[in-house]
């Protein structure tokens, strides 16, 4: 077994099903994966390949069928509590403004639940830190309609992030955006991965994004989805956006674009 | 030189040229006092009969609003267990839409027979009717909550009620605010009706007494009170949901 304490999540020939019987259909089957403490790992794939179905055995919201699914050596059986999630859409709150709205984690997870109440001032300068952080600073008290669709992202990932997650689970974050947005928030990712250290899965569709960010790519089959190759990208970092459009760089995304099959190929 | 705002020349405008009308073509044609009065009558009735009127709508008034304060905590309360649990939505839900199915006008009788001629049958009646458009909005508004969003909450351990008070209740608040302006006005409708069947007070137990002695323009000038009385009410929900919902109206 290549387990050590290094290893944040471990997956040991996992695999889910929905539904009863006759008619279960396999969303993952037979996923092995080990993820490093501070590891940047990206999931690419067709779609329907059951990406986000590995977000959600991680982050302790689906029972897997089969296998072994550890998170910190202990077997998942629920809500981690000690991961931050960031969807396609922000999801923010219209009725918060920007600090209110990354402050929601802080109201559920202990301990910070127990504090927020008499620590209100401590936490709000801890927002507007991050949000400087990431570009957003002096729009705490923006409401999210006041924000263009970059920020809004921004926000969300500063949400998953305010309770100082061990894992970031990111499903398409960046999907709906447009290029230079989305490369302006692909650097602001690696910035935030390099500082705090986090452990980060994306999933994502766009495969410069993977080569981008990511230590290691897994590309997934169809449904079922099963990792069909396993890619360590060997770019030094800090990595600079110009990289993306050296040949080098082309190359990597032509040879990962060669291993994903569409379901009716 | 001050103007007034269109929202306030226009309804105004459009009243008087409807009362106008309507006094023109009661003298113009000549229609009977007995069959349609004309609003100069119906004022003068209002005049006359101003304690009375007064009253009456008072009891009108605190009846519809006990019974639409019933309605809003119950609507609310059945709303979050049927939004929040697909058990309770399942056995609640085919009740529920039968029992809105009945014409609530069916029911006085019954109330009345238990609970006599007065007050507490037009405030029951004002709420039964109203409670069920309060209760079909907020738990749609919980129901609808993003999946996304509840596994945000979820994943960082916290539990069902908490998502319905962070995320499910705010979100339905604007549903929730405007089902209430639907629901006023059925309490409105719920003790005025019950009033006609069997009371001894409000506006609707005065109309059937002015209908009995032949005033007719006593009747009419209780649909007139019926009308301001509606309006007002209507008017004082628009208020709070405007006041509570700031966010989603921009």
């Amino acid at each position: 077994m290549s387990s050590g304490p290094e290893h944040l999540v471990q997956l040991q020939n996992v695999s889910l099903r929905y539904g009863m019987g006759s008619k279960a259909t396999l969303a993952i089957d037979g996923i092995d994966m080990d993820i490093r403490r501070g590891e940047f790992v990206a999931v690419v794939g067709p779609s329907g390949c059951g990406k986000s179905t590995l977000m959600k055995i991680i982050s302790g919201l689906a029972p897997i069928s089969d296998g072994v699914a550890l998170v910190e050596g202990r077997e998942v059986a629920g809500p981690l509590k000690s991961v931050g999630m960031a969807f396609q859409a922000s999801n923010l709150l219209p009725w918060r403004n920007t600090i209110d709205n990354v402050m929601l984690p802080l109201e559920v997870v202990e301990p910070h639940k127990r504090r927020i109440g008499s620590h209100r001032a401590e936490y709000e300068a801890k927002i507007e830190a991050l949000l400087q952080r990431v570009g957003l600073g002096g729009f705490g008290k923006k409401f999210p309609w006041e924000l263009s669709g970059g920020m809004q992202q921004r926000t969300s990932i500063c949400r998953a992030l305010i309770h100082e997650p061990e894992i970031l689970l990111l499903d398409e974050p960046f999907g709906a955006l447009d290029a230079f947005t989305r490369e302006d928030l692909w650097c602001t990712l690696r910035d935030l991965h390099a500082e705090r250290g986090v452990t980060v899965l994306l999933v994502t569709h766009d495969l410069r994004e993977a080569a981008f960010l990511a230590d290691t790519v897994y590309v997934f089959s169809p449904r079922p989805g099963r990792i069909v190759m396993r890619y360590e990208v060997d770019l030094p970092r800090p990595r600079d956006i110009k990289l993306t459009y050296s040949p080098g760089f082309a190359d990597t995304v032509q040879m990962l674009r060669g291993h994903i099959r569409h379901q009716q190929d | 030189m001050y103007r007034l705002p269109s929202y306030v020349v226009w309804p105004f405008t459009f009243t008087l040229a409807l009362f106008l009308g309507w006094e023109l073509a009661c003298r113009g044609l000549e229609i009977p006092q007995s069959f349609l009065p004309a609003p100069s009558m119906i004022f003068k009735a209002m005049w006359d009969f101003r304690v009375t009127i007064i009253d009456n709508s008072i009891v009108t008034l605190w009846t519809t609003l006990l019974g639409f304060g019933i309605a809003t905590l119950v609507g609310l309360a059945l709303g979050v267990m049927i939004g929040a649990s697909k058990g309770i939505y399942e056995a609640l839900y085919p009740v529920m839409i039968g029992f809105n199915s009945i014409p609530k006008v069916a029911i006085v009788p019954v109330l009345i027979l238990w609970f006599g001629v007065g007050p507490l049958p037009a405030v029951l009646t004002a709420f039964l009717i109203s409670f069920f458009p309060i209760a079909v909005n907020v738990a749609t508004g919980l129901a609808t909550t993003e999946p996304e969003l509840r596994d945000v909450l979820r994943a960082l351990g916290a539990s069902r009620w908490e998502i319905i008070r962070k995320i499910g209740l705010p979100r339905s608040m604007p549903v929730f605010f405007g089902s209430l302006k639907v629901a006023i006005t059925l309490a409105f409708v719920g003790s005025v009706m019950a009033e006609t069947v069997g009371s001894n007070k409000g506006v609707g137990h005065l109309m059937l007494s002015a209908q009995a002695a032949f005033q007719v323009p006593l009747v009419f000038a209780g649909l007139l009170a019926l009308a301001v009385l509606g309006i007002v009410l209507y008017a004082m929900m628009a208020v709070v949901e405007r006041r509570f919902t700031t966010w989603a109206y921009r």
